[in-house]
């Protein structure tokens, strides 16, 4: 069997997250199953199933390289500005 | 009022004792995921169970939901023999599930605009859930079929054995052509033609054969049921006989 990983989108506007896997052998089982372990208390109205060999993911060994350098520049965060308190979601 | 409470009775059997059935499988389904879904499955059946047994007590106008599911004796329940037959593998399982799930989708799409109000909100309700269950069984049916050629073989000796059930499902009598005079049933031959066009298209679409023998399975809506439904009571009903009364 093979493993797709499953996003949900909790309500209209927000963006689908991951939310785990499951095993199917083709998408359309891959897309109920992740209907029946991952909705059944109403957590979403939208799924994505992604076959997880599609998945491109960065290498652990390059995390120096890859994630480091941001650390000194604070200057990238929008910590200065302050946020309306009517923006939800961010 | 004893055309209706038979007729209700027998849908809310027919839910009650197939999701009984299908809740044998909690915890040894053929993989995590599948064991999860079927047992959604069996919840949603045994919820739609619970609303017709609570309107069957109303109808009477006595008794109550647990004395109805779990006092009565075999004779005395309504389903067609084809729910109370043994879950099998799972080709034989699915098979059934794909059966009745085809005729509650038919059937609940009738009730849905049935005169008696309650009956057209429950089948409304349940509507949903077998719609979802068809969409899971038919996958199953397809990828059984069309799979290797044990599963082939599975499903094919599952069709010999099961074919020969579903025509209970639609079988007329005097009181149910009166609900159906009313408006508040629904019409047993055209709900039998829905669901034959819609099966045996499936199964043309497939490597499959409908079997040909002249017997029918009949009996159940009197009470005449076969040696299984006598088990699956002795289970689902242990804790009532002996505990009577008993809450938690």
């Amino acid at each position: 069997m093979k493993l797709y990983e499953v996003f949900l989108r909790a309500k209209a506007g927000l963006s689908h997250k991951h939310v785990g896997s499951v095993h199917a052998t083709d998408a359309q089982m891959a897309l109920q199953n992740a209907r029946d372990l991952y909705t059944r208390r109403e957590e979403g109205e939208s799924i994505w199933v992604v076959d997880s060999r599609e998945i491109i993911s960065s290498n652990p060994s390059d995390k120096a390289a890859y994630f480091e350098p941001a650390e000194d520049k604070i200057y990238r965060h929008p910590d200065f500005y302050p946020i309306d308190k009517k923006v939800k979601n961010i | 009022m004893t055309a209706i409470y038979n007729y209700v009775l027998n849908l809310a059997d027919n839910t009650l004792i197939l999701g009984q059935r299908l809740s044998e499988w909690c915890g040894i389904g053929p993989f995590l995921e599948e064991d999860l879904a079927l047992t959604n499955t069996a919840l949603d059946i045994i919820g739609q169970a619970q609303m017709l047994l609570k309107l069957a007590v109303e109808l009477k106008g006595e008794g109550t939901v647990d004395e109805l599911a779990f006092i009565r004796d075999q004779h005395q329940f309504k389903n067609v023999i084809l729910v109370e037959q043994s879950n099998g593998d799972y080709a034989q399982t699915m098979l059934r599930q794909y059966m009745m799930d085809v005729y509650h989708v038919h059937l609940y799409s009738v009730l849905s605009s049935s005169k008696q109000q309650q009956l057209a909100a429950i089948a409304e309700k349940s509507l949903k859930e077998v719609l979802y269950h068809k969409e899971r069984s038919e996958l199953w049916i397809k990828r059984m079929a069309s799979g290797t050629d044990e599963s082939q073989q599975r499903l094919q000796k599952a069709l010999n054995f099961l074919w020969h059930y579903h025509h209970e499902l639609f079988e007329n009598s005097d009181e149910i052509n009166e609900l159906v005079q009313q408006g508040i049933a629904a019409k047993p031959d055209e709900l039998h033609n829905k669901w034959e066009a819609e099966v045996k298209t499936l199964i043309a679409s497939l490597p499959l054969e409908i079997p040909v023998t002249g017997w029918k399975a009949t009996g159940g809506r009197a009470g005449h049921h076969s040696e299984y439904l006598g088990k699956i009571l002795c289970e689902m009903q242990f804790l009532q006989r002996a505990y009577p009364n008993c809450e938690w």
